[in-house]
């Protein structure tokens, strides 16, 4: 598809909101590695966060197509305010309970995300939908499992996960804060759009949810956490950033 | 005794005479034993073990563990509490005597007569067909 300059911009910045969240929370996920609660639940988790690091690649890939610079340029390079990412992946790994609730509500969001990508007029992405579909569904499924665990196993894992849905929950509605962009890329059957994305998120993540005997904060009285996809983050951002640069930015000409 | 594993000696376990501390069921999970089935149709492989608190749990983690890095087209899990096995100590009931190794397949020798028999009708040997095939690329 030929894009208008102002098309290209659209598709650029949708495409550098879905890679960055994909980096931001693989890279935070990657920090269990080591500490997971079993051996078995550590390697799991550490290969969730690499998938999840393998999508953002090919993502980056596409915007370097577009003209855009390469991958590690990109993943490395930029500072907090040029990210796109969403304030629910940038937060520290907190205990093991937020690190599996915001991984939930994350992965829930991506897979629809991606499901509605499937029939996208951005081919290369919609050719990603469905190489990522199997991937993608197990981490829902990974989620899924731990939140039914937790939710009914006793009063302080269920305490717990509670607790750590309350925290996450405005957060993980910043996932869909809507792009000035998002009446032009549902014009180009690009992307329907962030309102029709969260709709299905909540009807998804409801049973499931209450399946583990855990209650969604009421929508009404929260504050989405926006800003993230506008380059406003939270003051966790740019250590992360920091760090996760810091061997390439040693020498960025080096061969790997 | 000190764990090497620094979760385990912040859970403060009941210790005994010795100062050790104690495992108790609840700070372990269970096993289950999982089997790899490659392709559909296959027999399922048993491959390992996977500690877990419920099947659907052990289904879970036993992907990411048994079939990241091979063909896989499905798990089973059982738990290895359910499984019945024969004694060591029993090991003797297998023991075939010398005189009856015509019980044993490898007392047979058929295959010359089974190729005299497929040139005899002009049947081809698909084993050896695939063999000659694979060597030739």
């Amino acid at each position: 598809m030929e894009y208008n300059d102002t098309q290209h911009k659209a598709v650029k910045e949708f495409l550098y909101k879905i890679a960055d969240d994909q980096l931001i929370i693989g890279h935070r996920n990657s920090e269990w590695t080591g500490l997971g609660p079993m051996v078995e639940e550590d390697i799991a988790f550490s290969s969730i966060a690499q998938d999840k690091i393998g999508q953002s690649l090919h993502v980056y890939e596409i915007l370097h197509s577009m003209g855009e610079a390469d991958a590690d340029t990109i993943a490395f390079t930029r500072n907090a305010a040029h990210y796109k990412c969403s304030h629910l992946v940038e937060h520290p790994i907190g205990e093991y309970d937020f690190s599996l609730m915001r991984n939930f509500l994350f992965n829930h969001a991506e897979h629809l995300r991606f499901e509605m990508l499937a029939s996208s007029s951005i081919s290369q992405l919609a050719f990603l939908a469905k190489k990522y579909k199997g991937e993608i569904k197990y981490h829902t499924m990974h989620s899924n499992t731990w939140i039914k665990q937790l939710g009914l196993a006793n009063e302080e894992s269920h305490a717990r996960m509670q607790t750590a849905l309350n925290e996450t929950f405005n957060l993980a509605l910043g996932i869909f804060e809507e792009s000035e962009f998002a009446l032009m890329l549902n014009e180009m059957n690009a992307f329907e759009g962030e309102r029709a994305l969260q709709e299905m998120w909540f009807e998804t993540i409801t049973p499931l949810l209450e399946s583990a005997s855990l209650k969604i904060p009421s929508i009404s009285l929260l504050q989405p956490a926006y800003g993230g996809r506008k380059g406003y983050h939270t003051e966790y951002l740019q250590p992360l950033l920091d760090e996760m640069g810091a061997v390439f930015r040693l020498d960025p000409e080096a061969e790997w | 005794m000190q764990s090497i594993d620094p979760r385990i000696n912040r859970l403060d376990l009941p210790a005994n005479d010795d100062g050790k501390k104690i495992l108790s069921e609840l700070e372990q999970l269970e096993t289950y034993e999982v089997f790899h089935q490659k392709k559909r149709g296959d027999q399922h492989v048993h491959c390992g073990i996977i500690h877990a608190s419920s099947h659907e749990m052990a289904l879970i983690l036993a992907k990411e563990q048994y079939a990241r890095r091979r063909q896989t087209s499905n798990l089973w899990v059982v738990k290895t509490k359910d499984i019945a096995a024969t004694a060591y100590d029993d090991t003797d009931i297998f023991e075939a005597t010398p005189e009856k190794t015509y019980r044993e397949a490898s007392d047979y020798y058929c295959m010359d007569r089974i190729r005299k028999y497929q040139q005899e009708h002009g049947i081809k040997d698909r084993k050896e067909e695939r063999r000659n095939k694979k060597e030739s690329v």
